[in-house]
């Protein structure tokens, strides 16, 4: 039986203004996922424990000020978890040059102000689904 | 305030002098005015409503963000001048709703206070002389996201460190934000929250300087800890008991040492940003008031002392006619409550004076220069709103941190208001305008019903202890949300008017004008390179001293804490360990989820 996307939102690094962080992940759970929010603040290595504990398939990050600068770390210690499947996605205020960095590091997505509620149910849904995929595939290999 | 529609105008009085006397005859309206037919008003006001009805206008009335239903005309039905004294009254006085000075921006425009904060002290310092150049008379350091969070430039990611705000931690790094600056003379708004460590920096600058601590002029800015702990948890250092206790400390010490300083400004911005409507933010704030002047009687301190050293600190959306509304009606609920609840004489007490900044969430990422115009209009209701004070936001914002360039805008945008569009030269303009004094009446009945809900949940602290606050913020931002998405509030190239070309999306600032980037790790290297300087040069044993007498008066019933963290910080200690000690006695803050 499928069952629902389960999404991890959280803040990392300094910043503490979570508007954007509970709002979309009151979207996510009124589009049918399982969502585990945590308050702002969280370390990098409890971001990675929290996922490793709740089997989580994407990661979403919110970041107003410039908290994002951490994501490269943490995509790093996703991938020694071993949760390289892990998707994560990254929404707020990333400026462009950064948003590159980003995507370098590996970030599946990048939600800009604006971004519409559709767009980011879609994305996470899908991500969910080939983050499972790929779990599947390593689990065989 | 507000009166019903059906009820029908007196008859206009044209010399002024009779409506003054007839209005004095009628003290805050006890006596109904007599009720009287306005000439051919009635078949008038019918055939226009039979005209609109056949006209195909919409026949639904929106709602502003505050959930007040918005008609397509007012007339003296809704309000007229008979209601003049109650209502309104002349600036400088009560019910204050014209404004709270008798000569508002003829005497004086408003101060032009700009935010600046990032990279180092000198950074600062440079950002700073630069707008003092284009006409800033004030300004609000903004401190880096360490700071905020209680911690020094070694305890972070030093990626983290510098890119939202200014990194202060010791004496010396205050000193060279200001340097050059005359201390006595410039007004100095500082973000700092419980334990209030910047302002203790800067008066032991001041001290080493030879200025006199009483000559130091600003505001605490983020001295509301209530709107932290439900808004953005920013300045959120302390757990809620020990920011109680702080907070009334520095009050006790500012009236008592600092007579130029504002110790308290009680912040409605947060949870305007946050997602609060304009009429809750209003409500909110209003109650927090109520619960700091409580605090502060409690503890002995007299009414007409404290209150006429209260600020206010709002957002101004681009909701236009009710962000006016939104002001006025607060100054008149706040002269009542000052003068009916805490018995307040001083006439200055019943001053309702406040800060505005416009709204950064309604700025957007796409086609930024339109947040230029957004700016202008969320200034305008500001000024027209009455304010005493003013930060315009750089239309960038929703992309980075301001560059220089649209931080001059920003400024400029505030000269072209008060000079070229002579917004300034008559007293609350508005005033008296059918539409604006209704919804400045109902604006206040709402405000009013959230501090009834406060109230009853028996006041500010308990109803955030509770979560109260933040489930009705987090439902008032999950609306908004939906209103946007569903494309009944526009947001022009968000929602509407987007431009497809790719290019378009997301333009960064023009060419001239280089997008702020953050400091280079290097730079910030040599910050906590100081910060290790300054902890090798001072006397180890001063400040172990200095920390205990901290904690000490932390852990006393009759001692002041604020004093005590100017006596740690002179004696050596840095803005992280005056920050550390006191979590040890009061625990840390930490943030209420609310499902």
């Amino acid at each position: 039986m499928d069952h629902p996307p389960k999404v991890l939102i959280t803040k990392i690094g300094l910043d503490g203004h979570d508007r954007g962080s509970r709002v979309v992940a009151a979207f996510l759970r009124d589009a049918g996922m399982e969502v585990v929010y945590t308050p702002p603040w969280q370390e990098v290595a409890r971001v990675v424990r929290l996922a490793l504990e709740e089997d989580v398939d994407v990661i979403g990050i919110s970041s107003l000020a410039s908290d994002h600068l951490l994501v490269p770390e943490l995509m790093a210690a996703l991938g020694e978890a071993g949760l390289g499947h892990v998707r994560v996605v990254v929404g707020g205020i990333i400026p462009e040059a950064d948003a590159q960095i980003l995507e370098e590091a590996g970030v599946a997505a990048i939600f800009h102000p604006g971004a519409a509620r559709e767009d980011i149910v879609e994305t996470v849904r899908a991500l969910s689904r080939s983050a499972r995929d790929a779990r599947e595939g390593e689990g065989a290999a | 305030m507000t009166r019903s529609r059906t009820r029908l105008p007196s008859a206009p009085r044209h010399a002024p002098a009779a409506s003054q006397r007839a209005s004095e005859s009628e003290p805050e309206s006890a006596s109904e005015p007599e009720q009287l037919f306005l000439p051919g008003f009635e078949p008038s006001h019918a055939a226009w409503q039979k005209a609109y009805g056949e006209s195909g206008a919409a026949a639904r009335n929106p709602r502003n963000r505050s959930g007040i239903e918005i008609a397509p005309l007012y007339t003296p039905a809704d309000w007229d001048s008979t209601r003049y004294m109650a209502d309104l009254g002349h600036p400088g006085g009560p019910p204050m709703t014209r404004g709270i000075y008798p000569s508002m921006y003829r005497g004086r425009t408003w101060t032009q206070r700009q935010l600046i904060g990032f990279g180092l002290p000198e950074d600062f310092n440079r950002r700073l002389r630069t707008l003092i150049d284009h006409g800033v008379n004030a300004a609000s350091l903004i401190p880096c996201n360490s700071v905020y969070r209680g911690l020094d430039a070694d305890a972070v990611p030093p990626v983290l460190l510098g890119t939202c705000g200014t990194v202060v931690n010791t004496v010396d790094d205050m000193a060279a934000c200001y340097e050059g600056i005359p201390l006595g003379d410039f007004s100095t708004a500082l973000n700092d929250p419980s334990p209030f460590t910047l302002l203790a920096l800067l008066l032991n600058v001041a001290d080493r300087r030879g200025v006199p601590r009483a000559r130091i002029s600003g505001t605490s800015n983020q001295s509301d800890y209530l709107s932290h702990f439900v808004s953005n948890h920013m300045f959120f250092r302390i757990a809620l008991p020990g920011a109680r206790r702080i907070l009334t400390d520095h009050i006790a010490y500012a009236l008592e040492a600092l007579p130029r300083w504002n110790p308290l400004s009680v912040v409605g911005q947060h949870m305007q940003q946050a997602g609060a409507t304009p009429a809750e933010a209003m409500g909110l704030t209003l109650s927090s008031a109520i619960q700091y002047a409580e605090d502060c009687i409690a503890r002995g301190m007299a009414a007409d002392a404290i209150l006429p050293r209260f600020t206010f600190f709002f957002d101004i959306s681009i909701s236009f006619f009710e962000e006016i509304a939104k002001f006025r009606a607060g100054r008149r609920i706040w002269q009542r409550v000052v003068r009916e609840r805490f018995g307040a004489r001083n006439p200055k007490s019943w001053r309702f004076k406040f800060h505005a900044q416009t709204s950064g969430v309604d700025l957007t990422r796409e086609q930024p220069l339109n947040n230029i115009a957004r700016v202008a209009v969320q200034a305008m209701a500001g000024i027209f709103g009455g304010l005493q004070s003013l930060h315009t936001d750089a239309y960038d914002e929703a992309l980075s941190v301001p560059s220089e360039e649209a931080a001059r805008i920003a400024v400029a945008t505030q000269n072209i208001l008060k000079e070229e569009a002579h917004l300034t030269e008559v007293i609350d303009p508005l005033g008296g305008a059918y539409y604006v004094e209704t919804l400045t009446g109902e604006m206040e009945a709402a405000i009013e019903a959230v501090m009834g809900r406060i109230e009853e949940a028996g006041g500010m602290y308990r109803a955030v202890e509770t979560g109260l606050v933040q489930r009705m913020i987090g439902a008032s931002a999950l609306a908004w949300q939906e209103r946007v998405e569903s494309g009944a509030q526009t947001v022009v190239g968000v929602n509407r008017y987007r431009l497809e070309e790719a290019g378009d999306e997301a333009r960064p600032a023009p060419a001239s004008a280089p997008a702020f980037r953050p400091p280079p790790p290097e730079i910030m290297a040599r910050q906590v390179a100081r910060l290790e300087a300054h902890k090798r040069a001072r006397s180890a044993d001063a400040v172990r001293r200095g920390l205990d007498g901290l904690a000490r008066a932390a852990e006393s019933e009759g001692e002041n804490v604020f004093a005590a963290v100017i006596e740690a910080i002179g004696a050596g200690a840095t803005h992280g360990e005056v920050c550390a000690r006191l979590r040890a006695v009061y625990g840390k803050g930490e943030p209420l989820i609310v499902p």
